[in-house]
């Protein structure tokens, strides 16, 4: 039994890291960028949920909708100021800026909420779960997360593989010229993927802080990290590559943490990474495009 | 007035001038060939048009309408479809989602459905391999996705680039065979080539491009006929 809850539990954690890894995986494969900040979009999805929830005594359903809608808007706006005017600049300069974005957030929250850790309460209210006679208890948090999660991946594959905006943004992410000769706005889709990353950052966010309820303006440098690894490893710019990548990096930790060492579980993890790049460099799902000339 | 005014046209890219105030006219229902050697700024020239370039100076005019400053998602709603050099065709798509991308700005679905049916009249292959994905098909089959692609936009007019590079003969004739179709339904087509020859023999009308600037202009069939051409260009 205590290999399925811990099973159950990595499922839970895997699936968080999977709602962020698309974010990183779908920025990177239509920006070509790695948008370092995306972690700490999550961070404040969290303390909107705080903020709301918490804080304000709002129905959290509720709270979860305005750190949505919140974070939707952040992620664009920081696309438009950051990100676009560097559209041709080289991609170090790209990647230094997300890091300041980073930092920009992380501090952002500091000043406002300071540097103490803050009790978060979940916004689930669904009781656990009680199988096997009783040996086995999933925690509704854990239920709610899973169920979450697998409703997002699948709505996003519908969105990608059979709606227009969806195919205009994988033929975006495939030749951006070529996308434009089609009539297809490429800034537009770089919004909407930014728009669609963020909004997956806050659900992420609400529902990691109701699993571990520990908030403070650096709970969001982690998980980003994890999930970054989860969509190098599921093949960066892979959409089913993040969603296994990140279910996989979530299992993988949490046995480690259960069966090996809780202090050598991100070691083990990274090192996971390590090998998979190793023998398969464009990671699990992710393909190399043979071009015909 | 004709239908495509290039006036004066200057591209850079960085320090080296590509283009060098080139002025050129394709009216309606013509078939202009653009010819040159390698590195001529053919490719250049049409990226420029369709606005994938931003031109130093110029002027570009669709139906006296400037489009210089046009963006080029914009272009197509306009009714100049671009077949890019290399096909460019969406690899990880299908057929049929390549297509219905070069629809993506219209609206109504009964048009777009008819447009579809003769895209597949034209290239029967097509259909057959309407849910293959892009990246499969043969170079040939590839370079069809990409006229047909730029044929689901309804275009008025239609801009080719090296549209029969890397391909069989047996293709090449085939494809030429596809473009003299399109001039006979009446849309115009402003055509790209390295296989003078053939271009020329397509033609209405011809301009040679030599090192960004236009070094000869005239009917396609003088052209054919022109002792320096025939030297540079047709290898004769």
């Amino acid at each position: 039994m205590k290999f399925l809850s811990q099973l159950i539990s990595g499922i839970s954690l895997g699936s968080i890291y999977a709602l962020i890894a698309l974010g990183y995986t779908m920025v990177y494969g239509i920006a070509k960028m790695l948008n370092f900040a995306h972690g700490d979009v999550i961070m404040v999805g969290a303390f909107v949920v705080y903020t709301a929830c918490v804080k304000g005594g709002m129905n959290p359903a509720l709270g979860v909708l305005i750190a949505i809608a919140f974070c939707t808007v952040l992620g664009v706006v920081i696309e438009r100021l950051a990100y676009k005017p560097l559209r041709q600049a080289a991609s170090l300069a790209v990647l230094i800026t997300a890091i300041g974005v980073s930092y920009f957030l992380q501090n952002m929250a500091l000043l406002i909420f300071g540097s103490d850790t803050k009790q978060f309460s979940s916004v689930v209210s669904l009781k656990p779960i009680t199988l096997a006679g009783g040996s086995l208890t999933i925690s509704g948090e854990i239920v709610t997360t899973i169920i979450v999660s697998v409703v997002i991946m699948i709505a996003l594959t519908l969105f990608v593989n059979k709606t227009k905006p969806g195919k205009a943004m994988r033929a975006v992410s495939e030749d951006k010229g070529a996308a434009q000769l089609m009539g297809i706005n490429v800034n537009g889709m770089i919004s909407l993927t930014f728009a669609i990353g963020s909004a997956l950052a806050a659900i992420a966010g609400a529902l990691m802080c109701s699993t571990y309820p520990a908030l403070s303006p650096y709970a969001g440098a982690m998980p980003g990290i994890k999930a970054f690894v989860a969509a190098v490893f599921g093949g960066i710019g892979s959409i089913p590559g993040a969603m296994v990548g990140g279910v996989l990096l979530g299992v993988i930790e949490n046995l480690s943490k259960g069966y090996i060492s809780s202090q050598l579980s991100d070691a083990i993890v990274f090192g996971v990474l390590i090998i998979v790049l190793l023998v398969k460099p464009t990671g699990i799902m992710g393909k190399k495009i043979n071009e015909k000339v | 007035m004709a239908m495509l005014e290039v006036r004066d046209l200057n591209v850079f890219f960085g320090v080296i001038q590509a283009i060098k105030n080139i002025s050129f006219d394709v009216d309606k229902g013509e078939v202009v060939a653009l010819i040159g050697a390698n590195g001529a700024g053919k490719t250049t020239t049409l990226h420029t048009i369709t606005g994938l370039l931003k031109p130093a100076s110029g002027s570009i005019t669709l139906d006296g309408k400037d489009i210089t400053k046009v963006p080029a998602h914009k272009i197509v709603s306009m009714g100049m479809a671009h077949v890019p050099e290399g096909r460019r065709v969406f690899a990880a798509l299908s057929v049929y989602d390549n297509l219905k991308l070069g629809a993506y700005t219209r609206k109504n679905k009964k048009e777009i459905e008819e447009s579809l049916a003769k895209v597949f009249a034209s290239f029967p292959r097509l259909e057959e391999r309407r849910n293959q994905v892009a990246g499969t098909l043969s170079g040939g089959e590839q370079q069809m996705l990409a006229m047909g692609r730029a044929l689901m936009s309804n275009p008025r007019i239609i801009l080719m680039d090296e549209p029969s590079m890397g391909l069989s003969p047996l293709y090449v004739d085939e494809i030429f065979s596809i473009i003299q179709k399109i001039k006979d339904e009446g849309t115009t087509v402003l055509l790209v080539e390295q296989n003078a020859n053939k271009a020329l023999s397509i033609a209405d009308r011809a301009y040679v491009l030599e090192t960004g600037r236009i070094s000869m202009e005239g009917k396609a069939s003088d052209l054919l006929n022109d002792e320096g051409v025939r030297k540079a260009y047709l290898g004769a």
